[in-house]
């Protein structure tokens, strides 16, 4: 795997978590580098805030072991873990002062209160918002109690630094701020982090990798941001994240994928397809372009556009390819001079046709 | 803020009906006693409304300050177990599932409605000597020979707490169901373990329900006569027993009226105390 030279950080060994009958996690087997930070994605239900807690301690696996740096940690009760974890309901302490909050876990290991203060205000210091300790946590806006919490998570200094859709409650411009703001943060701390969320958006802003999990409670595919969205592994994950045309095919040779009548060459597959076995494609829709009128070639389809969609920083253009719907995105600048109703060709460079297992 | 429209007839009538059943029900009866506790007593016969402060001054004895003070202090003490048992036992139950929490507040809803003299009668035999639950230990042959505990301050106090613990748990129950699961779990994340979980997050966030709770369980143990008669010797009988004492075996209305609003009076304070304190250590906003 290319990723072996990283040091072993968090191993999860073929977990499965049960409630009653209900399977919420299905044979996760995953190995999360030290010092990254990785987003687990995926729809709602898929298990993504379960093996989460499960991670932290709040849950015990049905099945399998966690390991971290090679210690066994399965067994474990979250409050020695040592994992610090930022809720999606923030669970801040109501009836304690911001500085308190930040100060729990100093006061629980009982350090000294001079020490206790220092640190508070460090890290008040760190998430911005310094001199708000004496404050309450009533008096603070969402984006400030999403600090507080991170603030107060980062305190006892984590092994891990979990974090459940912490950002879903903001507004979308904080949201966009916050996720930058995380990200550096996490650099700079170097602190290996989860992040829990359900926004592809988010996941390909933040994270070093990415584990895209589905409904079926399993992980579908991990690796880094560009890897997933150039090379999904199957239909789902091509489906999740971002838009993707999925054109169904028939093998025709090596590299050969007969679409809508036409021929299409694309991206090597290992082993080669198979003659006569039905294939999906993912295209990008930013990697097909349009050309107006008919024009003969290779990786063509022709067809008749059925609408344009101009959101002013991009333009949408939809074909009919003899009942195959495809999606082109271009920028204004290299928009195609073509109108609702016209006959236009779409070119998918072999590149860009990526065979998805099913 | 959205304001009522001034003037609007269905809505000055909608305040009429709570303010007209306060007044019916407690301002008047008040309203009367309060009268009565000025007025002077006729041998014999009921009371003359003659304007006097004698009951006040006749309260200041040594019997009553002392009877006071055990009212007060048992009240206190049966709050104060009450909420001490019924916290954690409440806070357990609503993290139970939700059909295993119907089962246990059905069972504490029909303790409910046992009367306070079935309730003190069942202690006074279950504490007693002959058929109580020392014979029992005798049995077991943890004690040598069985002991009447009954009547007695202990006795006393099973009793009473018998009677408000539902009441207790009843109260605690919504705050403590609406407790965000989640604050203990990032306790625990925090480093904490469930007991100090349990009393820096849990209890911390609960002050002021459980100041609430106090005071409650403090006023409704206040009123009861019948216990302490049953399952208390003389010197374990409340203010409580003095006023019926007073008012239906002396027919000494006029006295009685001003034990009680003295008695009011001094609980009124108390639970202002106790609010003041709860409030000084809430948080500051």
């Amino acid at each position: 795997m290319a990723l072996g030279f990283f040091m072993a950080g968090l191993h999860l060994n073929d977990i499965d978590k049960q409630f009653g009958s209900v399977t919420a996690v299905r044979n996760v087997e995953l190995t999360l580098p030290h010092g990254r930070f990785v987003c687990f994605l995926g729809p709602s239900g898929c298990g993504k805030t379960t093996l989460l807690r499960l991670i932290a301690g709040l849950e015990r696996p049905t099945r399998g072991r966690i390991l971290l740096e090679e210690h066994d940690i399965t067994d474990q009760p979250a409050h020695r873990r040592n994992f610090g974890m930022v809720f999606q309901s923030l669970a801040l302490f109501p009836h304690l002062s911001v500085g308190d909050n930040v100060a729990y876990s100093l006061r629980i290991r009982k350090a000294d209160p001079a020490a206790r203060r220092r640190r508070v205000d460090e890290l008040l210091e760190l998430v911005r918002l310094p001199g708000y300790a004496e404050r309450h946590v009533s008096q603070l806006s969402g984006g400030q109690r999403q600090r507080v919490a991170i603030a107060r998570a980062l305190a006892i200094e984590p092994r891990l630094f979990l974090l459940d859709e912490p950002l879903s409650a903001l507004d979308a411009k904080l949201r966009e701020d916050m996720q930058l703001e995380l990200r550096l943060l996490q650099q700079r701390l170097g602190v290996t982090t989860i992040l829990v969320t359900h926004d592809q958006r988010e996941a390909m802003t933040m994270s070093d990798l990415i584990v895209v999990m589905g409904t079926d409670n399993r992980v579908h595919q991990m690796g880094t941001p560009l890897e997933i969205y150039r090379n999904p592994a199957d239909t789902f994950v091509a489906d999740f994240i971002g838009t993707s045309n999925l054109l169904k095919g028939v093998g025709r040779g090596v590299r050969q994928v007969e679409v809508a009548g036409r021929t299409l060459t694309v991206e090597t597959v290992p082993g080669g397809l198979s003659r006569g076995g039905e294939v999906t494609l993912s295209v990008r829709p930013e990697d097909i372009s349009v050309v107006p009128g008919p024009r003969e070639g290779e990786n063509t389809l022709q067809g008749k556009v059925t609408f344009v969609r101009d959101v002013g920083s991009s333009v949408e253009i939809y074909l009919d390819c003899g009942g195959v719907q495809i999606v082109s995105q271009s920028t204004p600048k290299s928009r195609p001079a073509v109108r609702q109703g016209d006959v236009a060709t779409a070119l998918l460079p072999p590149a860009a046709c990526v065979v998805l297992t099913s | 803020m959205i304001e009522d429209k001034p003037g609007s007839a269905g809505a000055r009538l909608i305040i009429l009906y709570p303010a007209a059943t306060l007044v019916i029900f407690f301002v008047v009866p008040f309203g009367i006693m309060l009268a009565v506790s000025f007025f002077q007593r006729e041998p014999g016969g009921f009371y003359t409304t003659e304007f006097s402060i004698e009951n006040y001054l006749n309260l200041f004895t040594a019997l009553f300050g002392r009877v006071l003070a055990f009212s007060v202090f048992i009240s206190a003490f049966c709050a104060a177990v009450c909420v001490a048992a019924g916290f954690p036992f409440t806070y357990l139950v609503t993290r139970m599932r939700r059909r295993a929490q119907v089962v246990w507040l059905v069972i504490l809803v029909s303790v409910l409605s046992l009367s306070a003299v079935i309730v003190a009668f069942a202690w006074s035999l279950l504490l007693s000597q002959t058929a109580g639950v020392s014979n029992l230990l005798v049995w077991l042959g943890l004690m040598e020979k069985p002991v009447s505990w009954s009547p007695g301050f202990w006795a006393l106090t099973c009793g009473m707490c018998y009677i408000a613990f539902p009441y207790t748990v009843l109260v605690l129950y919504p705050p403590l169901s609406r407790l965000d699961p989640h604050l203990p779990e990032a306790a625990q994340t925090l480093g904490a373990g469930p007991l100090v979980t349990f009393f820096t997050v849990v209890v911390g966030s609960m002050r002021s329900a459980i100041v609430a709770t106090l005071i409650m369980v403090f006023a409704f143990t206040l009123g009861t006569y019948l216990i302490p008669q049953i399952l208390g010797r003389p010197q374990h009988w409340t203010l409580s027993v003095l006023i019926i004492d007073e008012a239906i075996y002396r027919s000494n209305l006029p006295f009685a009226a001003a034990m009680s609003v003295f008695f009011m009076v001094v609980s009124l304070a108390l639970v202002g105390l106790t609010m003041l304190i709860g409030r000084q250590k809430g948080p500051v906003t």
